[in-house]
Formats: C-alpha cells, sequence, structure tokens
C-alpha cells in the first residue's frame, strides 16, 4: 500500500492539452475518484500513473519512490479496463493466476492463491471456463480477482463498471465498495459518472480541460462546489444556475423579474453573478407569496419516490424536486422559493464567491 | 426473416452458365484430359504421338522408381529440392522474416517502418519478368551489384548462381513473398485489443512473455493460415526458372519446373501429366489441411 503524488503533471497531444499542470496526493488506502466529462484528461491521468503514457513535465510518485519515467512493471501497480482484457485462450484459473505465473511463483503456490481470491470474489465455480462463456459481470469479477492476486500498492480502474448494464452496474458498484474496504488497497478509478463516483470515493477529483476544478470527499463536492463547472456536473438534475445582478438587496433575474434578498451575501458579490441552488432546495409557492421568484411551469415528470418539476424563469430552466409520489397538480405561473442557507453565488469566473 | 430473389432460378442459371461453360473448359476439362493422359505414353513426337498407347500405372511407376528418383532431374530429387525450397523460403524465410517484421514494427508509426513496408511490398507486387531480370543483374558474377558490394567489405566475388544456386532461389523467393505474410500478420496484431497488451505491461510480463503468451496464442490461427497459404504457393511456384532455370544440372529444379521440362520441353505428355497429377494430389492434401483449419477456426 501507499500513498500517491502527483506533480505538475502535463501532458500534451499537439494543441490539446490533454493533462496541463495538475498535481494531486492520494493517501495511503484511500478510494479516489476521476470524474469529468469525456476529453478531461482523466484516463490520461491514470494512464500516467500507470505508466502506459509518459508526461511531457511533472512527476509521479508512489510510496517514497519516484515513478515518473520507470515502467509499468516496476510500479507495483494493478489496472482493470473497460474492456476487461481477459486473455480469451486462457481459462479463468489462468487468467487470474497471470499474474503470478509472470513472477515465477510455484504452480503450486498460484493454484492456492487462486482459489484464494476466487473465492473472495465468488467465482470459484468458474475457474475452468473461458471468458467468453461467462456474463459481463462475472468477466467483470476475474478482471478484478487478476488484479487483486498480486497485491499491488496501487489499483487503478479505467471506468470499469462502463460495460454492465444499469442493473449489474448497480450491484458491481456495491461489490467493488466492499472489496475495497476488505482488501484497502489505494485506488484510483476513473469514471464519467458521478453518480458512481459518489458512491464509491473517499475523494472525488473533478476534472474538466485538463485541469483539476476540485478535490474533496462526495459529501462536501457535493453541498459545497467551487465553481459552477462542478455545480452543474454533480448531482441529477444538477445545481440549477441562473445568472443575476445584484442590485442592492434585491436580485434582477435576466427576464427582469426581481427577488428581494434579504440574507447575507457574499462580500465580493457584485454586479453580474450566478445564482446556483440544487432542485432539491427550491419549494414551490402561490405566485402572490412575497419572497418568491415568479416562475411558468414547463413539466412535470414523476421519478418513482420523487417528482421533479421543471419551470422556466424567462429563458433560463429551474428544477425542483419534491420528494412525494404524487404529481402535484400546479398553476400555470407559480413561485418559487429557495432555501437562503443552500444557495450559492459565482462570479464571472465561474468561481464560488465567498 | 425468409430470403428473397431477386432472379428466378432458371434466370440465375442463364447468367452463371458462360462462367460455368469457361470453367468447364479450361479447368474441368483439362482435369480429366490429363488424368486420362496421365496413363497413357502420349508424346508430341515419335510412335506414340501417333497411336498412344495405353500403359496402366507405368508412368507413376516410372516416377517412384526407387532406384532411379532420387537421381538428380528424377522426380524424387525434384520433389526434395522443393521440401527445401519450401521450407527455406516459405516457412523459415517468409513467415519468419514477416513476423519479425510485424512485431519490430507494431504500434510504431514512423519513417523506418513506411520505408520497410514499402520496399517489402515493391518487392511482391512487381512483375516476374522485371524481378527475374533484375535479380540476375544482383547477382551477375562479374558486374553484380552483390559482389560489388561485398568486395567493398573484402569478400572475393562469387558466381551466387552456380556455387548456391539453391540457397540464392530461397533468399530470392523470401525476399519477393514476404510483403503477404508481414502484412496479414501485422492486420491480425493490430486487431487486438490495446489493453491485452497494457494489462500485462502492467502486470509486468516481459518481451517474450508477452508474445508468448498472448501475442502468439492470439495469431495462431492467423499463423496457421499463412503457412498453409504461403506453403501452397512456394510450392506451385515457377518465377526461380527465371534465374536459373533450373540448373545447374537440375540443382534448383522445383516441382513446377520438373514438370514443365518433361511435358513441355521434352514433350512427353503422358510422363509429365502423370507428374501433374501426383502435384495435384499434393496440393490437395495442402489445401484440405488449410481448409481443416480454417473450419475448426470457425466453430471455436
Amino acid at each position: 500500500m501507499a500513498s500517491i503524488n502527483l506533480t505538475q503533471l502535463r501532458r500534451h497531444f499537439g494543441a490539446v492539452k490533454a493533462v496541463d499542470d495538475i498535481s494531486l496526493a492520494v493517501d495511503d488506502g484511500q478510494f479516489v475518484a476521476l470524474l469529468g466529462p469525456s476529453g478531461c484528461g482523466k484516463t490520461t491521468t491514470l494512464r500516467m500513473i500507470a505508466g502506459l503514457e509518459l508526461p511531457d513535465a511533472g512527476t509521479i510518485q508512489i510510496g517514497a519512490k519516484q515513478v515518473t519515467a520507470l515502467p509499468p512493471r516496476d510500479r507495483d501497480i494493478a489496472m482493470v479496463f473497460q474492456d476487461y482484457a481477459l486473455y480469451p485462450h486462457m481459462t479463468v484459473a489462468e487468467n487470474v493466476g497471470y499474474p503470478l505465473k509472470v513472477r515465477g511463483t510455484a504452480s503450486s503456490e498460484i493454484r492456492q492463491r487462486v482459489q484464494d481470491v476466487a473465492k473472495q470474489l465468488q467465482i470459484g465455480h468458474l475457474l475452468e471456463r473461458r471468458p467468453a462463456q461467462l456474463s459481463g459481470g462475472q468477466q467483470q469479477r476475474v478482471a478484478l480477482a487478476r488484479a487483486v492476486i498480486h497485491k499491488a500498492q496501487v489499483t487503478l480502474y479505467d471506468e470499469p463498471l462502463s460495460n454492465l448494464d444499469t442493473k449489474l452496474r448497480l450491484e458491481a458498484r456495491a461489490f467493488l465498495k466492499h472489496l475495497q474496504r476488505e482488501v484497502g488497497v489505494t485506488s484510483i478509478y476513473v469514471t464519467h459518472d458521478q453518480a458512481e463516483a459518489m458512491a464509491l470515493a473517499d475523494v472525488i477529483v473533478v476534472m474538466n480541460e485538463g485541469k483539476i476544478l476540485q478535490v474533496g470527499s462526495p459529501k462536501s463536492i457535493f453541498q459545497t462546489p467551487q465553481n459552477t463547472f462542478v455545480a452543474g456536473f454533480i448531482g441529477s438534475p444538477p445545481m440549477n444556475l441562473l445568472e443575476c445582478t445584484i442590485d442592492g438587496s434585491v436580485l434582477r433575474f435576466t427576464d427582469g423579474s426581481r427577488l428581494p434578498w434579504q440574507h447575507a451575501l457574499p462580500t465580493t458579490a457584485r454586479g453580474t453573478v450566478t445564482f446556483g441552488i440544487r432542485p432539491e432546495h427550491v419549494t414551490i409557492r402561490p405566485i402572490d407569496e412575497p419572497g418568491t421568484l415568479p416562475a411558468t411551469l414547463y413539466v412535470t415528470q414523476m421519478l418513482g419516490g420523487e417528482s421533479l418539476v421543471v419551470t422556466h424563469v424567462g429563458e433560463q430552466l429551474v428544477s425542483v424536486r419534491l420528494f412525494t409520489d404524487e404529481v402535484p397538480e400546479l398553476p400555470t405561473r407559480i413561485g418559487l422559493a429557495f432555501d437562503p442557507a443552500r444557495v450559492f453565488f459565482y462570479g464571472a469566473d465561474g468561481n464560488r464567491l465567498t | 426473416m425468409q430470403r428473397r430473389t431477386t432472379l428466378s432460378r432458371p434466370m440465375s442459371l442463364a447468367f452463371i452458365s458462360p462462367a460455368f461453360l469457361l470453367v468447364a473448359l479450361f479447368l474441368i476439362y483439362p482435369f480429366f484430359s490429363i488424368f486420362s493422359m496421365s496413363f497413357t505414353n502420349q508424346a508430341l513426337t515419335g510412335a506414340a504421338a501417333r497411336n498412344p498407347q495405353y500403359v496402366g500405372l507405368d508412368n507413376y511407376a516410372n516416377l517412384f522408381d526407387v532406384d532411379t528418383w532420387m537421381t538428380r532431374g528424377e522426380f524424387g530429387s525434384s520433389l526434395w529440392i522443393t521440401t527445401q525450397f519450401v521450407f527455406g523460403s516459405a516457412l523459415i524465410g517468409q513467415a519468419g522474416l514477416g513476423m519479425l517484421i510485424a512485431l519490430l514494427f507494431f504500434r510504431r508509426r514512423d519513417l523506418v517502418r513506411h520505408v520497410v513496408y514499402t520496399l517489402a511490398i515493391v518487392a511482391w507486387i512487381t512483375p516476374d519478368v522485371v524481378i527475374g531480370f533484375a535479380w540476375f543483374a544482383f547477382l551477375d558474377p562479374t558486374q553484380g551489384t552483390l559482389n560489388n558490394i561485398l568486395s567493398i567489405f573484402g569478400v572475393p566475388a562469387q558466381d551466387w548462381l552456380l556455387q548456391y544456386p539453391l540457397l540464392s532461389v530461397i533468399v530470392f523467393n523470401t525476399w519477393r513473398g514476404t510483403a503477404f505474410s508481414m502484412l496479414l500478420f501485422t492486420s491480425a496484431l493490430n486487431s487486438i485489443s490495446p489493453s491485452y497488451l497494457e494489462t500485462s505491461q502492467v502486470i509486468g510480463a516481459s518481451r517474450w512473455q508477452q508474445f508468448r503468451d498472448i501475442l502468439f496464442p492470439m495469431l495462431q490461427t492467423t499463423i496457421a493460415t499463412d503457412l498453409i497459404l504461403i506453403t501452397l504457393w512456394t510450392f506451385n511456384t515457377f518465377t526461380p526458372y527465371l534465374l536459373t532455370g533450373g540448373g545447374p544440372s537440375y540443382q534448383t529444379e522445383l516441382m513446377s519446373i520438373y514438370t514443365y521440362r518433361i511435358g513441355l520441353q521434352r514433350f512427353e505428355f503422358g510422363r509429365g501429366s502423370a507428374v501433374a497429377v501426383t502435384v495435384m494430389l499434393i496440393n490437395l492434401l495442402l489445401a484440405s489441411i488449410y481448409l481443416f483449419i480454417s473450419r475448426t477456426r470457425k466453430t471455436r
């Protein structure tokens, strides 16, 4: 087990700044998710940690060891790929035991450790099969077994669940988290699925355009997004972001409507800012209630245990999440009330104002 | 879903008949005529030309006559030369070198690769006659390029085609046909998902382990296909005739050249047909191995 330190890591592909001078410290035993849209640099970062890609600049340290220029095999890591990369000509047992075979472990010991790991991952009954005879979920477990068998210091995951269907993915997610708790190995997990990152990780690293935008626990990332990108990426649906102008103690929105704001404003908030509030912190009131923002009903969606009401404020959409399994009957014009403690203000550069 | 045919059955037969007619005329008819001729003493000149006699299996018995057949210029000797030629130039030369080049330039996109691939493909697609002449000039004992190059290193001039005839044609044919194996292996390698090799890199497999445990098993059926195809082609190739004419003293007389000499230079049609039929049977055997392999590949 080991910590990981990335310092000023850079990788450009021509004009594309895939990874642009990022620094990151991962503690021993932590489960870290690199989260971002496709092309944000998360996979390139992972591949540089693995040694499959060499950085243009910067350093990578695993434990006490500088590994920046070392080949993958000298980094003591394991990796799980999106397509699992199980060797089709080997049985499950041979696949799982291959890391040990490469190291020249005695075949009796390989057999024993394969048995142990297979039991732990509940694939003991599959050992004599070939990968082609396994379901997607089973293949995924075999790939995990191969990754944990040689007790590497760090395990890297490159979107390992995205080839599974929704139901299997939820199962695998729970299983993976349980496994990581049990094995306790430092893990870096690349995903574009924010729900997956929230569910699995101790620490989420949100990336976009080769930069790290925010690092924090799932809770802090969700509750206090530091910029509009993170705010608009995390949550389902994500945070409502409305442009408005501060005019004394009144917020003026783009459609001309005014919202009196008696609560404290960030000291640096001036002029045009972005007003952010999560859908679950908005409530629906009658249109004529003072202290509410007038909005037009657009559509209501029934989502099982909850409902989503989407409204218009001028051109901008505002979602409201209601924890009810009854779709409410609403008039066309409604008032929106915001929980002032949950409102965030972001400046013109997208960063949170405090 | 039911298959719908655009054409009625008689109509499609009508369309296919010209092709069938040509195949029958130039492939099926000669096949049977050669087969029946191989049991006669038919020739272009002499008494047998006017009045060919049925001689039973005499022609075949002649080919496999244990007392003489390994004599230079006889059937057995030619078969042995052909075997060495196939082994040296196809199996070791073309397949081996092709695999080496494919592995060497795997996932590389640089100028060296570009040059090597272009040269190999040019050697492969240039017409036989041009190639034959070029190599004749290359190996020429007095003015040849090869001797000129070697003289720089102090190697005395050799008459390659006279002193090392079989080796010369083996090297020639390796050079000539490596591109096919090279391209086949290259495309097979490229179709292997990168994550397979990356996984093995992370696991810590050495280059040799990567080849032995991952690439080779995944290339197996491609290699088998390649070996059978180039064996067939090399077995039947006639191009070395342009370099050596089968000589000196039959030392490079491959099966194809032997057949040509008996049937079309000495005009012993009966005996030549027997050779042709034997060669055909050998080819049939090789081809059925190929079909067997490709079928097991499909059912796997």
